[in-house]
C-alpha cells in the first residue's frame, strides 16, 4: 500500500492546497502537523532548501513547494483531474497558478503589516492582482477556474481567498469587496461551498484567533 | 498547416534565452522578434497584458508566458525528440523544484549585487554563491543536471553564465573559485549548438549591464 504523508500546518493556506487535492482525489495519507516555532528534524531533513511546509512524503520521497506537489500529485493520481490535457490550456492554468503566487506574496504583506501605512500599501498590491484576475480570468468563453468541477487554478487561488476573508476580520477592513470583484466574489461563493472543500474549510474563528496572535508576535519581534 | 512559432523577446534576458535553447534543442524553426521595452509595440502589449514582459512565445497566434511555462509547453507539443524534462513523475517534480528555485533566486541576487553596495551587497554576494553551491550539489558528477542530455534545470540556469563577467567586474564574485564545477558545466553547456546559439557575448551582455548598473545610479 502506497504510504503518503503530509507535513503541514492547519492554518497554512499552501498546506491548504495540497491537503483539498488529496481530499478531492481521495486519497488516503497521514496528517503530520508541524509546529512552525519548533519544527520536526524529519521535516528540516526532508526540506533543507526552504525549511518549510507542506512537503508530501510519497513512500519516502519527499516534495516540496505547494504547487509543485499539487502538479505531481495530479500525474500520479489522475482521478478528478486539476490539470488541463491540452497542452495550451496547461500553459495558461500554469500561468495562472504562478499568478497566484504572485498574489500570495502580496497578502502576506499584508499578514506582516505593522501599521496603517503598510497595511494600506499592501491592501493597493492585492487590490492590483485582484483586479487583474477579476478582468483577465472571467467572460465571454474564458475558463481558467473551473465551472462545474474543481481545477488547479481553484485549488491555487482558494486558500488565498479563504486567508482574506480571515484578515479581513482580523484588521476590520473590507478587500474582497464584491461590487469591485463581481465575479471572483462569485466563483468563491460557489467554490467554499463545493463539498469536498466545505468540509476541509479550517474553522473561520479559529483562524481569526491563530493570525491575530501571530500577527502580535510578528510586529512584536520586528 | 506548418506551425507557426514567434518568439517575442530582448537579446540579453536570461528568460528570453531559456525559450530559446529550447526551441533550438527541439530543432523548431522560428521568427525572433526583438521588442524596443522602453518602446512596447501595441501587439506585445496585447500578447503578454498582464506583465508586459518578455519572452512570449507565440505559436500559431496564441501566446505563452512566463519562461519556464514556454519550455515545458515546448516539451509537451514537439514530444519526439529531445526530451527535456524528465519522464518519472518523481523526477519530473524534482526538475521543476530546481527549476523554480533558480527563479526564485538568482535574478533578484544578482541584480542586487551590481545595484547595491555595502553590506546589502556583500549579503547578496554571499547568498549567490550559496545558491550556486547548492546547484553544485545537485548537479553531483552529471554532465548536466537532466542526466547525459540538457535538461529543464539546465535550461532554467544556464543563460545566468552570461552574468559571470559581470558578477566578477562589479561584484568582486569569482564564480570560478568559488563554484569551479559550474563554470565547467556552463562550460559543456555552451559546447551544445543550442545554447551557444542561444546565449549572447558575455562581453556584449557585460556592456548591457554596465548600463544598467550607471543608469540605477550606484557606484
Amino acid at each position: 500500500m502506497t504510504d503518503i504523508k503530509l507535513h503541514g500546518f492547519w492554518y497554512s493556506p499552501v498546506t491548504l492546497r495540497v491537503k483539498w487535492t488529496l481530499k478531492l482525489k481521495g486519497i488516503p495519507y497521514e496528517n503530520i502537523e508541524e509546529d512552525r516555532y519548533n519544527k520536526s528534524a524529519q521535516l528540516l531533513q526532508y526540506n533543507p532548501v526552504y525549511k518549510r511546509t507542506p512537503v508530501l512524503v510519497h513512500d519516502g520521497k519527499p516534495l516540496c513547494e505547494s504547487m509543485i506537489i499539487v502538479e505531481y500529485i495530479d500525474e500520479i493520481w489522475p482521478q478528478n483531474p486539476l490539470l488541463p490535457t491540452h497542452s495550451y490550456h496547461k500553459a495558461l492554468a500554469r500561468f495562472w497558478v504562478k499568478y497566484a503566487d504572485d498574489t500570495f506574496s502580496a497578502v502576506l504583506s499584508l499578514v506582516s503589516s505593522s501599521n496603517g501605512e503598510e497595511q494600506e500599501k499592501a491592501i493597493e498590491k492585492i487590490w492590483e492582482h485582484l483586479k487583474v484576475v477579476e478582468d483577465q480570468c472571467f467572460g465571454d468563453g474564458k475558463n481558467v477556474f473551473g465551472g462545474d468541477t474543481i481545477n488547479i487554478v481553484d485549488i491555487a487561488f482558494g486558500p488565498l481567498i479563504t486567508l482574506l476573508l480571515v484578515l479581513e476580520d482580523v484588521l476590520g477592513v473590507k478587500i474582497l469587496d464584491d461590487e469591485k470583484f463581481p465575479h471572483l466574489h462569485s466563483w468563491y461563493n460557489n467554490f467554499k461551498d463545493v463539498p469536498v472543500i466545505k468540509e476541509n474549510l479550517p474553522d473561520q474563528d479559529k483562524m481569526v484567533a491563530f493570525i491575530t496572535v501571530f500577527r502580535e508576535k510578528l510586529i512584536a519581534s520586528s | 498547416m506548418a506551425d507557426e512559432v514567434i518568439l517575442l523577446d530582448f537579446w540579453p534576458s536570461p528568460f528570453g534565452m531559456r525559450v530559446r535553447i529550447a526551441l533550438t534543442e527541439k530543432g523548431i524553426k522560428y521568427e525572433y522578434r526583438e521588442e524596443d521595452l522602453r518602446n512596447k509595440s501595441p501587439t506585445f502589449l496585447q500578447m503578454n497584458p498582464v506583465h508586459k514582459k518578455i519572452p512570449v512565445l507565440i505559436h500559431n497566434d496564441k501566446p505563452i508566458c512566463e519562461s519556464l511555462i514556454a519550455v515545458q509547453y515546448i516539451d509537451e507539443i514537439w514530444n519526439k525528440k529531445n526530451p527535456l524534462l524528465p519522464s518519472d513523475p518523481y523526477q519530473r517534480s524534482q526538475a521543476r523544484f530546481w527549476a523554480d528555485y533558480a527563479d526564485k533566486k538568482i535574478y533578484d541576487l544578482g541584480r542586487k549585487i551590481w545595484t547595491s553596495k555595502g553590506e546589502e551587497r556583500e549579503g547578496a554576494k554571499k547568498e549567490f554563491i550559496e545558491v550556486l553551491k547548492l546547484f553544485e550539489e545537485q548537479l553531483g558528477d552529471k554532465v548536466y543536471f537532466g542526466g547525459d542530455n540538457l535538461g529543464f534545470v539546465d535550461i532554467a540556469l544556464v543563460p545566468f553564465s552570461t552574468w559571470f563577467k559581470a558578477l566578477e567586474i562589479f561584484g568582486t564574485l569569482n564564480v570560478e573559485s568559488e563554484c569551479p564545477k559550474i563554470i565547467s558545466w556552463a562550460n559543456r553547456c555552451v559546447q551544445k549548438e543550442s545554447v551557444s546559439k542561444s546565449l549572447p557575448d558575455q562581453n556584449k551582455v557585460f556592456e548591457f549591464i554596465a548600463d544598467v548598473k550607471k543608469k540605477s545610479g550606484v557606484e
